[in-house]
């Protein structure tokens, strides 16, 4: 090695590169993290048309929709989470919490019930922080972090309603003031061509282009990536992870809350023992679309596909005239194909490319 | 090569008798640095001499349990990156240098993104800066879309420095930026380093390996076990004393002599002192 300084080497006219294969269109579209659950849609779709008679229906449909949306809602939530390279057991239990916080405030002072609902955003966007906060204080693994606090809500849920109620669901809203409008917002039908659709779709498809716009446009979405892929790496080029995680463990609180205002609106009491378990529906459906489990990789439209995957089985189910007790069956089944096909379409793009 | 003189304005990074313990572990003890504009300090040492550590120190990312640190002739103690980057010090890890998932352009610009309004980011304008900075230092990108991850070692660590000058950085810290390269990648990366130089970076350059730092450097700082066994201008050091200096010099030596004893050994003991003396 001599002192002389090389030339850097003449730049190269733009224009596209010599070594780099014309990418199809099918190519690209391998590259995506939701490939696997597309397919997976398209072939389970195809499934229950053929098996269910009434599957192909309107109504049928929106009610698949609309099982969707429910669990979609929350999948929006804990996939950005996911790839922010964390978990929430606790997220299932808090919906139950959020809807409980709602309905017995309101219930218990006679307040408007849209009383009811800013308390219940404020307390449970505090769980969520409370989630991020000892994540990032202690470093344990946000698995056993959420893992307590879902024990932690799931008591405090049955204590407190049966300490308040004497029974183990709140009293009903449904004759206090501001229901109706509440209702509107949370739990309406909404007339769509002739079918009825579910508001909780619309708000569905909102959540999710939302996520995904600010996972591919915003700068949060770049710290998102980055505190999964390699929280070390991020913070040393000044992302501010730890804000970032807290932050996710809001959002999902946030998805928590507008699905606890769901349950309350639609139902006007809430049983407190609900909710145990879906968290791991949620973070199936994130899974199913894309979402590495390691962080750092998957996106919200994938989170929304696996989410559909869900509510068509669980319909599907229904219309074929199965045994009902066959859904988990098949939703573990989905699971392990859709993870597989995610492995062997990544591995496959990685070789190629 | 400006030197320089005492009474002229204090360097940009100095730092004098820094320590640093992990518990119980002294990783660092009493070691003085200085670097400055257009000079290119390099820091030498074993594995595990504590090299890793000082830029730490030096980025941010720990602070200084003894000593004084100063920038630009005021004392800091940084309690994050971010106030290093602030203060135009960037730095490029070892281990911490990109997120191998994540598209070059979002690597390149991880952490300080471009912005149009509110919080949308200029992907546009991303993309080709990237493709851009990247050819001006001579690595012609395939696409700028691909994970970094899929590129190699030699490429990541010079998007990870293009990154650094392109922010503005005043002092570059490169920690070990060819240890994993070939004869070849190594070389285009100690072309940036000259390059960062001749742009009047103080660039800090770490490594374990005397040739790779020799041709570029101004001043050596040689660590082992966490102190300093020298530090030297370039005129007054060659490159022989150098290589000796590294705790490689004597003990290379006496495995040469071990390898005399026998007789099979003795070829290889002669290859090993003429790699010693003329690499
Ligand atoms: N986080 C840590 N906790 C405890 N000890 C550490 C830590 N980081 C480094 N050390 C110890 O401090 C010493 C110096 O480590 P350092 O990483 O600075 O060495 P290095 O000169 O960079 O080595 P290398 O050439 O292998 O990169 C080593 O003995 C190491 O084991
Ligand atoms: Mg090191």
């Amino acid at each position: 090695m001599t002192h002389a300084v090389a030339e850097p080497p003449a730049t190269r006219p733009p224009g596209p590169d010599e070594r780099l294969a014309r990418q199809s269109p099918l190519r690209r579209l391998l590259g995506r993290p939701e490939l696997g659950a597309l397919l997976g849609a398209i072939a389970l779709f195809a499934f229950f048309s053929l098996v269910a008679d009434s599957f192909l229906q309107t109504d049928s449909f929106s009610t698949v929709l609309y099982a969707s949306s429910t669990f979609g809602i929350m999948a929006v939530g804990v996939s950005l989470l996911m790839i922010g390279g964390e978990f929430d057991l606790s997220a299932g239990v808090m919906v139950t919490s959020a809807a409980l916080i709602a309905a017995l405030t309101a219930y218990q002072f006679t307040l408007n019930v849209w009383a009811g609902v800013v308390i219940s955003l404020v307390l449970t966007l505090g769980l969520g922080m409370v989630n991020g906060l000892l994540y990032v204080r202690t470093r344990l693994p946000s698995f056993i972090i959420t893992l307590a606090t879902f024990f932690m809500l799931a008591g405090l849920n049955l204590g407190v309603t049966k300490a308040l109620t004497g029974n183990v669901a709140s009293d009903s809203v449904r004759d206090m003031d501001g229901f109706d409008s509440a209702r509107t917002v949370f739990a309406s039908d909404v007339d769509v061509l002739g079918v009825n659709v579910k508001v909780t779709v619309f708000w569905w498809l909102l959540f999710v282009a939302v996520a995904t716009w600010i996972l591919l446009r915003a700068r949060v979405g770049n710290w998102i990536f980055a505190a999964g892929g390699a929280a070390g790496s991020a913070r040393a080029v000044g992302v501010p992870v730890d804000r970032v995680k807290i932050g996710l463990f809001m959002g999902v609180a946030f998805c928590a809350w507008f699905s606890g205002m769901h349950l309350v609106f639609a139902f006007a009491t809430v049983q407190s023992g609900e909710g145990v378990g879906n968290e791991f529906l949620y973070i199936i459906c994130a899974v199913i679309g894309g979402c590495l489990l390691t962080g750092g990789y998957g996106s919200a439209i994938g989170a929304a596909i696996g989410a559909f995957i869900f509510g068509m089985t669980n319909k599907g189910i229904v219309y074929a005239e199965w045994n009902p007790d066959w859904f988990r069956f098949f939703l573990g089944a989905m699971l392990l194909i859709a993870t597989v096909v995610n492995l062997i379409v990544r591995r496959r793009v990685e070789r190629s490319s | 090569m400006t030197e320089k003189t005492s009474g002229a304005a204090a360097p940009l990074l100095r730092l004098t008798g820094v320590g640093k313990n992990y518990g119980n572990v002294i990783a660092l003890r009493d070691v003085s640095l200085e670097a400055s504009e257009g000079e290119v300090t390099c820091v030498l040492g074993d594995n595990g001499a504590g090299k890793s550590t000082l830029i730490k120190v030096v980025a941010g990312l720990h602070r200084h349990d003894t000593g004084t640190y100063e920038v630009q002739g005021e004392k800091v103690a940084f309690g994050s990156p971010r106030d290093a980057l602030d203060r135009g010090i960037a730095t490029v890890y070892q281990d911490l240098a990109v997120v191998p998932l994540m598209p070059v352009w979002r690597n390149f610009f991880l952490g300080s993104e471009k912005r149009k309004r509110f919080a949308v980011m200029d992907v546009e304008f991303m993309r080709e800066t990237t493709h851009r900075e990247m050819a001006a230092m001579g690595i012609d990108l395939r696409d700028v879309n691909q994970p970094i991850g899929t590129l190699s070692g030699g490429e990541r660590q010079c998007v990870a420095i293009a990154r650094a000058v392109y922010f503005g950085a005043k002092a570059l810290v490169l920690d070990e930026p060819t240890a994993a390269l070939g004869v070849k990648q190594a070389g285009v990366v100690l072309r940036y380093v000259v390059q960062a130089r001749e742009r009047g970076l103080a660039v800090i350059f770490i490594t374990h390996n005397p040739h790779h730092a020799y041709p570029v450097g101004d001043r050596f700082l040689i660590l082992n076990r966490g102190q300093s066994i020298g530090y030297h201008a370039k005129n007054d050091i060659t490159r022989d004393e150098l290589t000796a200096l590294m705790a490689g010099g004597s003990e290379l030596e006496e495995l040469a002599h071990e390898l005399d004893t026998t007789a099979a050994g003795t070829a290889a003991a002669k290859e090993l002192r003429k790699e010693t003396l003329n690499p």
